[in-house]
């Protein structure tokens, strides 16, 4: 069996819970080699809380997840195997701030023995020509906009040569002028085939590249559907409501 | 029977110097080993460790430093090992420096945000590299200058290792004094001497303070 064969996402019953609180309730979701989906809903409806199970940033305590077909619940070695198989872009960059642009880039190949110095530093650059900034590799962090810097944590997830990229809400803290080049850079993405799960409000990303949008409250997944269907006919009144709200 | 305070005063009050120095590098750098045990410890995802780490802290800065140096100092006794009192004076303030240590340190662990661990932990890297190339460097910057401040304490701390005997610099002016019963010269001596050691290294961590904050103004 071929890894292109299998789904790359398998959620099975996946319930989470902080303290007393059911932050997912019991969640049945597959995505296909190659899929792109957008996931909404209102704050605190879960959605960071559903994509970062699948790295295991947070674990579940019902339910089963199959990551390119490795059982990421089963735990042990198919923890980090998951991660290395998964790039995550986070809303704060969460850039490490000690090291330049490239260090940024080639720490993960290095210490996880994916690549020797010299191949790490070339895909670095690579990745950050691909994002669109290799005359940054030698600043640090804070001496970049706030596009720049999501742009290289985009770059530095792909160093890992991730099969699956989650975001989550990569555009949130962003100045308005800089939402677009990180929107660009995930389009390109999207154009490659990258099979990727986004957090986002951009409605207009949802309706470029989504093969299928996803709509969450209070932990569960409402509706979901083609971005055509999703927003040009949305079943549920609660949907009616939140699209209403955020156009 | 009491004499001048002379020149051979001197020298042997500032010959004893080194014992301060010694006992206050032992001290350090054991506590550095044991306080990065205990800070890691105390901010591990491991419960037991955090509540074991917890009880260790609580005890050493709960307690006064006079009596943890009698205790390992009878201690030593107890286990019939002879009277030692630069042992029992280096693992009582080896234990007190980890105790604090380890506290600054969980403290500027803590202060860096959770999202460095999280982005590091999605890149797929372990916790030894986590902490090693993510948390720690982040961490040292924050702790430098309470680290500073704390060897400062600490050396000043050593002074207390002259009641159970041990000839450091307060021990050597204890003694001269008693054969000269010139407090004031003495005493004024030996102070001067801790202020000389100690206050070069509080105007740097004044000045590495005002660094760090210039750092995250940035
Ligand atoms: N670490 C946590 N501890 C306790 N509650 C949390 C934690 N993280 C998230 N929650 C709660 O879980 C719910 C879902 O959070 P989240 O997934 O972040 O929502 P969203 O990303 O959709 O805004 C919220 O009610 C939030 O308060
Ligand atoms: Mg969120």
């Amino acid at each position: 069996m071929t890894q292109a064969q299998q789904p790359a996402v398998e959620m099975r019953g996946v319930t989470k819970f902080f303290g007393a609180f059911q932050a997912l309730k019991s969640i049945d979701l597959t995505v296909e080699q190659g899929e792109r989906i957008v996931v909404c809903g209102p704050s605190g409806s879960g959605k960071s809380t559903l994509i970062r199970t699948l790295n295991q940033l947070e674990e579940i305590q019902d339910g089963k997840i199959t990551v390119d077909g490795i059982e990421l619940t089963a735990g042990g070695e198919n923890v980090a195997k998951v991660r290395r198989d998964v790039g995550m872009v986070f809303q704060q960059f969460n850039l490490f701030p000690h090291l330049t642009v490239l260090q940024n880039c080639t720490l993960a190949p290095l210490k996880t023995g994916r690549a020797d110095k010299a191949t790490a530093e070339a895909t670095a650059r690579k990745y950050l020509e691909r994002v669109k900034i290799p005359e940054q590799a030698d600043k640090f962090p804070a001496q970049l906009s706030g596009g720049q810097q999501q742009r290289v944590a985009i770059a530095r997830a792909l160093c890992m040569e991730p099969r699956i990229m989650l975001f989550d809400e990569p555009t949130s803290a962003l100045d308005p002028e800089m939402v677009k080049e990180v929107l660009d850079t995930m389009i390109d993405l999207a154009r490659e085939g990258m099979t990727m799960l986004c957090v986002t409000h951009e409605m207009d990303f949802a309706r470029a590249v989504a093969d299928r949008v996803i709509f969450m409250e209070q932990g569960a997944i409402i509706e979901e559907g083609p971005p055509a269907e999703f927003f040009g006919n949305p079943k549920s009144e609660r949907l009616r409501n939140f699209l209403g709200q955020i156009s | 029977m009491i004499r001048q305070f002379g020149p051979s005063d001197i020298l042997f009050i500032i010959e004893a110097v080194r014992w301060t120095l010694l006992l206050s590098a032992i001290a350090f750098i054991g506590g550095a080993i044991g306080g990065l045990f205990v800070a890691l410890a105390r901010s591990s995802g491991s419960k037991a460790l955090r509540r074991i780490s917890a009880g260790f802290i609580r005890i050493f800065q709960g307690t006064p430093l006079l009596m943890q140096l009698f205790l390992f100092y009878f201690g030593l006794t107890v286990l019939n090992l002879p009277i030692n009192p630069l042992l029992a004076a280096a693992i009582a303030l080896t234990f007190h420096a980890s105790a604090y240590l380890g506290e600054i340190w969980r403290g500027s662990i803590e202060a860096v945000p959770s999202g460095q661990t999280e982005a590091a932990t999605a890149l797929s890297l372990s916790y030894r590299d986590r902490m090693q190339h993510v948390v720690l460097p982040q961490a040292a910057r924050i702790a430098v200058a309470p680290t500073v401040g704390f060897l400062v304490q600490l050396i000043k701390g050593t002074s207390l290792t002259s009641i159970i005997g041990f000839t450091e610099l307060t021990r050597a002016g204890q003694i001269v004094n008693n054969a000269t019963f010139d407090p004031f010269v003495v005493f004024g001596l030996v102070a001067a001497i801790y202020f000389i050691i100690c206050w070069p290294l509080s105007l740097y961590a004044r000045r590495l303070e005002g660094r760090m904050r210039l750092a995250f103004t940035r």
